[in-house]
Parts: structure tokens; sequence; C-alpha cells
């Protein structure tokens, strides 16, 4: 087993608990987190399958597709969080309106 | 050969340590400390970039991955929690 | 510092609930993982291509090679996400600006060592991106951090900044990029293709502005609102209780 698959596994395992964790948890925070965590496992798959070829130098493209994703990840992040304190003014709840406990 | 197995043994437990911090983070019931593990795993991650060739990505996790979307979420817990207060108060003067 | 502590809403979801999701989500990692375990342990993707052309690209770190030449088309997109999402968080309006009258002055003293050493930090990451790792997402990552730093200790913006100056270095990157991009249409050439004599200076000088718009932006979405906007007017929503 290279350090390759071990980190490709290791990511695929992140995604499956993100996605655990935002369909199970109802309060908005603990899903941004979750959709964060379930985004580091993609990425930590796409550089680990890059870093398949040997001792040569990894492949560059998949590297700069995760630096694009990392800062477009961070933004969609901000705005997620300013939507759930709208939310959270609104209704006095940081829940989705199905999720809302009277 | 040893040196090999020395390098897999750091990057197995790196990888469970990775796993252990995202359930940790996701199933905790105070919200301020899943927000600290989620800052560990970002730091954590940047330390799998590195073992994976990819320094660029490490130097991208650490700033924003880790730092800055760490204080974005201590940033909007603070003013969850300061709402909430204001609104207990309000209910506190409501039956009072 | 304030004690954040925040009363937990939700019950615990059942076991029933958590055992079936459980179990889906394991079936999903397994089949994942088979897929993963299928592929060649070999495989050396574009990276042949990357290094044949890296010489025309006017940077020799391949990855800013990508990013700013060959896949520029990401790039330039991504500086968009960055600027939309930050209309969407002002078009939010901050909830509560938070006001704390206490300034930590460890942290007063720290920010006033750390901020230009982070502004240098920044342009030395800009500079060695070219040729080792850096460049501009990390650069401008810093110099969000310098400006987090700021606000951390009550600082703001001046009145005089905060309109049209604001708003111009928040587009600049984009704009350049844009503007370069087309430049070179009108010179028979594709969109955002440089000529290899031109393309380092070009790069710099568009990673240079990009930095900048990144590093603005991203601080500006720590702050959450506009700093235009009076902290204390709440944009009605029309939205009613």
């Amino acid at each position: 087993m290279t350090p390759a698959f071990l980190y490709a596994l290791v990511g695929i395992v992140l995604f499956s608990i993100g996605l655990y964790g935002l369909i199970l948890y109802k309060h908005l925070l603990r899903k941004i987190l979750a959709i964060n965590i379930l985004g580091s496992g993609v990425f930590l798959v796409m550089v680990a399958l890059a870093a398949r070829t040997g001792d040569a130098v990894p492949d560059a493209v998949p590297h700069a597709m995760v630096i694009t994703g990392i800062v477009v990840a961070v933004s969609a992040t901000a705005l997620a969080l300013a939507l759930m304190l709208r939310v959270d003014a609104e209704t006095g709840q940081a829940v989705l309106p199905e999720d809302r406990e009277e | 050969m040893e040196e090999i197995s020395i390098l897999l043994l750091f990057d197995v437990l790196v990888g469970l340590t990775l796993v252990w911090l995202a359930w940790q983070t996701l199933s905790s019931l105070d919200l301020f400390r899943a927000i600290v593990l989620f800052i560990a795993f970002g730091l954590l991650m940047a330390l799998a970039w590195v073992r994976l060739n990819a320094p660029d990505v490490a130097l991208a996790e650490a700033t924003i991955g880790a730092g800055l979307t760490g204080a974005l979420f201590l940033s909007a817990l603070a003013q969850l929690s300061a709402s909430t207060k204001r609104k207990d108060e309000e209910n506190k003067i409501e039956n009072s | 510092m304030r004690k954040i502590k925040l009363k937990i809403l939700e019950k615990k979801p059942s076991l029933f609930t958590r055992l079936t999701l459980g179990i889906l989500m394991f079936l999903l990692a397994a089949s994942l993982a088979y897929a993963v375990w299928s592929l060649p342990t070999q495989a050396l993707g574009l990276s042949a291509e990357v290094a044949k052309n890296v010489e025309m690209s006017g940077v020799s770190n391949p990855v800013t090679a990508v990013l700013l030449n060959y896949r520029s088309y990401d790039t330039l997109l991504e500086l968009g996400v960055l600027l939309l999402a930050l209309f969407g968080v002002w078009s939010l309006g901050g909830v509560s600006a938070n006001k704390s009258s206490f300034v930590n002055p460890i942290l007063d003293f720290l920010s006033r060592f750390l901020v230009p050493v982070f502004i240098l930090f920044s342009g030395y990451l800009l500079w060695v991106g070219g040729f080792a790792p850096g460049g501009a997402f990390q650069a401008g990552a810093v110099l969000a951090a310098a400006g987090v730093l700021l606000f951390l200790n009550d600082w703001q913006l001046e009145r005089k900044y905060s309109g049209f100056s604001l708003r111009f270095v928040l587009v600049l990157g984009l704009v350049l990029f844009v503007a370069i991009g087309f430049g070179f249409v009108f010179l028979d050439r594709v969109f955002l293709e440089y000529p290899p004599q031109l393309a380092g200076g070009l790069i710099l000088l568009i990673e240079a502005a990009a930095t900048l718009s990144i590093g603005i932006s991203l601080a500006a979405l720590f702050l959450g609102r506009d700093p235009s906007v009076k902290s204390d007017s709440k944009i009605d929503t029309g939205v009613h209780k």
C-alpha cells in the first residue's frame, strides 16, 4: 500500500463522515462544518491520486484545482455563515424550517 | 526499507487522527469545541498535503483552511451566542 | 475573554436513523474505495504536459503555471466567485456588529508588531510563487489574516476609503485579469493567451492585483458587512414574523 492510496482512502472516509453529519445534524453551523469536512475529503482524494507518479514530481493540475477549491470553499463558508446568522435573526433558531422544533 | 515503514506508520497515524478529529468535530455537543477541533483538523490536513508532495496546497490550507475558516466560524458563533443571550434576556423581561 | 457557550437545541437523532444512515455511508465509502482501489498504481496524469511547456509559461513553479497560464480560466472565475460571495454577504446585511469596548492589550501590542510582518510576508509569498511554493492565493490569505487581526482590535476603515476606494481594490484583480486577457485578443491571440516572452511579467502583474483583491475580499468577508453602511442601520428585508 502506497501513501497515495492510504490518503485517498482517508479522503473517502472523511467524505462519508461529512455527508453523514450534513444529513444527520440539524444545527446549521454543524452542517456548514460538515460540508467543509466533506470538501476536505474530496480535495484529499484528488491530490492523493495526483501523487501516483512514483518518484517523479506529482501532477500539478489537480494541485492547482484544489488551491482554487480551497478559496471557493472559504467564500462559500462565509456566505453560508452569513445566511445562518440571518436565519437565526429572523426565526430565533439556527436550523432549517423543516427541522424547527416548536 | 526501515525508513519507508516508519514513514508509512506516520502516514497511518496522520490518517487515523484526521478521521478521529472529523468525527469528534461533528459529534461533540459543544459548538465551540467543535470549531476548535475543526481548526486542528485543518492544520493536520496541511501536514497531509506536505506528505503528498503538495507544498503549495499545504500553504493554502494552513492559511485559508485552518486560519481564516476558523476565524469565520468563531466570529459567527460569537454573534450567534450574543443573539441567543439577547433573546433570553427579552424573554425574562416578558415573563417577569 | 468572553465565554462562548451555546445551548444545544437539538435532541440526539434516534438510534434507528443513525444506524441506517451509518450503514448507507459505509456502503458508499466501500464502493468509492473499490473504485479508487481499481485505479492503476502508477499514473502520470498531465504532469508530462505541464513539465514540457513550463518554460513557455513564464514561471518555473508548475502549480503557478497551471493556475495563471494553462488553466487561468479557473483562477479568473474563482476571483468572480469570491466577489459574488462578498456581495451575497453584504446584501444580507450585518446582523449585529460585534462591538467590544474592551481591547486586549496583548492583542493590541502583538498586532502592531505582526501586521507589518504579515504584509511583508504576503509580498514575499507573491514574489516567490514564480519558482517555489507560494502565489497569489497564499499571499492574499496572509494579507487577509493581517486584516482579521486589525478587525479584532476594533480597527475601522476610514469612511472616505470605504466607498469607491474599497470597491476599486475589490474588483481590481478581476478587471485587470479580464483586461489583459482581452487585450491580447486584439493582437490575434486566444482569450487569456500570453506571448511567452511577456508571460512572466504579466503573470506577476495579475498576481499582484489578485493578491490585493483576494486579501481585501477575504478580510471583508470576515467583517461580514459593508463598511460604508452605518453599523446600526439594519437593512429591512421585508420579511415579517
